[in-house]
């Protein structure tokens, strides 16, 4: 591999992982507590606040980013308040980019805890409260050693999801090379400027990573019905 | 889960609606396809609405994008058949791969580059030299490698020394209008932008100054070689150079070449 042409693909290939890597740990903390709420809470609204919550998944990254823009700028409802009060601005920074992504990847997270705590058997939990344990027991001592496959699956979907992320991305923390330049941006703006060779190799980094994570993720999705009444 | 079976007298007029929405759009007669940079969007939008009033039977197609861009869509084969960029070394690419046809190339506009700042509040600068100010944490610029109004913003500070020290300080935009928008919203301090781009704001970016470049900022228009539509495509040139056209491009700040 041409090592000049590595040179400017290292920076973006682990701005990527680290912005992947913080989406994905903020996602599987936020989704398992809301995938949790959803799979046990009986609101008659539940299915609706699912539907929202699950919008990011639906809605085009480029209204994610004017959403993230409009509220997070220096002039935004959010962003104003950070500034004025702890000096923080996010956008054109990298921590920006894993709001972007935080955001987009979250439904994934959330759609696999959700469905994995309801095909929980009750009846298991329900033993749990008849032996004496507390909710919070219940939780971290059955619920969730039960479901954590399916969540591990969202989450590395998730993961991939935000090592993708390209149009919220950019509108929020930009393309600064070697701060703000993940690898989709950096793809980008190679085709833009018919640098062939260079985008040739950030497509390669970035196939292989997905395919990597694909197959972990079909290792430990949640067995099939079928295979599971066979156990 | 189990899965309900739809009833086929369900689905059958479903998808006869869907086979009525088909994907092939009837062909026009004359579809002329035009690749401008993004400074050219308003005029050209005006521009093309006049010419499909003087060509009946013509369709307009405009595709904006930073001239480089547009470029690396022609070389890749793109059913492109009129070229603007915003500067001569993009169409100078264009014609050393032989994309375009020489004979039909024109430089029909002039613009200049300007510094603007946010309104209100924004900073008051006077040269070049009030970016280093520490007050300035951000200035937007188009990128150099694939936006024109970012190879004559690098250009300008490199001739006074100053790139090396901004250049860190400096976010770089996918095409001028990104750049615009940038200062617009307040998220930078200042900003390079044609004059064209910032007469579209008057209310919420003020003109620092004029930026001086080393030659003249003009647009040439070329047609694409091997077009289907080479008399249409010349047409459409040499309606750009005609006085109403003009005229038009006038109103928008762009100046004769």
């Amino acid at each position: 591999m041409d090592g000049a042409l590595f040179q400017l693909a290292w920076p973006a290939l682990t701005l990527s992982l680290r912005v992947a890597a913080w989406a994905t740990a903020i996602n599987l903390l936020l989704g398992v507590a809301t995938g949790f709420a959803l799979a046990r809470l009986r609101w008659p609204g539940i299915n609706l606040l699912d539907a929202v919550l699950t919008l990011p998944m639906v809605l085009p990254p480029t209204v994610l980013g004017y959403y993230l823009l409009v509220l997070l700028g220096r002039r935004g409802l959010v962003g104003n308040w950070l500034a004025q009060h702890f000096g923080i601005t996010l956008i054109f920074t990298w921590q920006g980019a894993v709001i972007a992504a935080t955001l987009v990847a979250f439904p994934l997270v959330l759609k696999a805890a959700r469905t994995a705590f309801e095909q929980i058997d009750p009846q298991l939990e329900q033993a749990g409260r008849v032996l004496g344990l507390n909710e919070a027991a219940i939780f971290l001592r059955i619920s969730l050693p039960l479901a954590w496959r399916g969540i591990l699956a969202g989450g590395l979907l998730a993961f991939a999801r935000a090592l993708g992320e390209f149009g919220a991305t950019l509108m929020v923390a930009g393309s600064i090379p070697g701060r703000t330049q993940t690898l989709s941006v950096a793809i980008f703006e190679a085709v833009q400027a018919g640098e062939d060779t260079l985008a040739n190799m950030l497509v390669l980094i970035t196939s292989t990573a997905c395919v990597l994570i694909l197959v972990c993720a079909g290792r430990l999705a949640p067995a099939s019905p079928s295979s599971r009444r066979a156990q | 889960m189990r899965i309900h079976a739809l009833p086929l007298a369900q689905i059958l007029p479903a998808l006869g609606l869907l086979g009525s929405l088909s994907l092939a759009t009837p062909c026009q007669a004359a579809d002329l396809t035009v690749s401008a940079a993004v400074s050219l969007s308003n005029a050209f939008r005006a521009l093309a609405a006049r010419f499909e009033a003087e060509h009946a039977d013509t369709h307009v197609l405009l595709n904006f994008a930073a001239s480089d861009a547009l470029l690396a869509q022609i070389t890749k084969g793109a059913p492109v058949d009129v070229f603007a960029s915003a500067d001569q070394d993009t169409m100078d690419k264009a014609a050393t791969r032989q994309l375009i046809d020489p004979a039909s190339r024109e430089n029909f506009v002039r613009n200049r580059l300007v510094l603007i700042t946010p309104l209100p509040g924004g900073l008051r600068l006077k040269s070049l030299a009030d970016l280093s100010l520490p007050e300035v944490h951000h200035l937007v610029m188009g990128r150099p490698e694939g936006v024109p109004a970012g190879r004559y913003a690098r250009a300008a500070l490199q001739e006074i020394g100053l790139w090396p020290a901004l250049e860190s300080r400096t976010i770089f935009a996918q095409n001028v209008r990104q750049a615009l928008d940038y200062v617009v919203r307040g998220e930078v301090e200042a900003g390079f932008v044609y004059a064209t781009d910032a007469a579209l704001q008057v209310d919420r970016v003020q003109v620092a100054f004029e930026v001086p470049t080393g030659r003249p900022i003009t647009y040439p228009v070329a047609a694409i070689a091997g077009s289907p539509q080479p008399v249409l495509a010349r047409q459409f040139i040499h309606f750009l150079a005609s006085p109403s056209s003009q005229a038009i491009l006038a109103g928008f700040g762009f100046e004769k070449p």
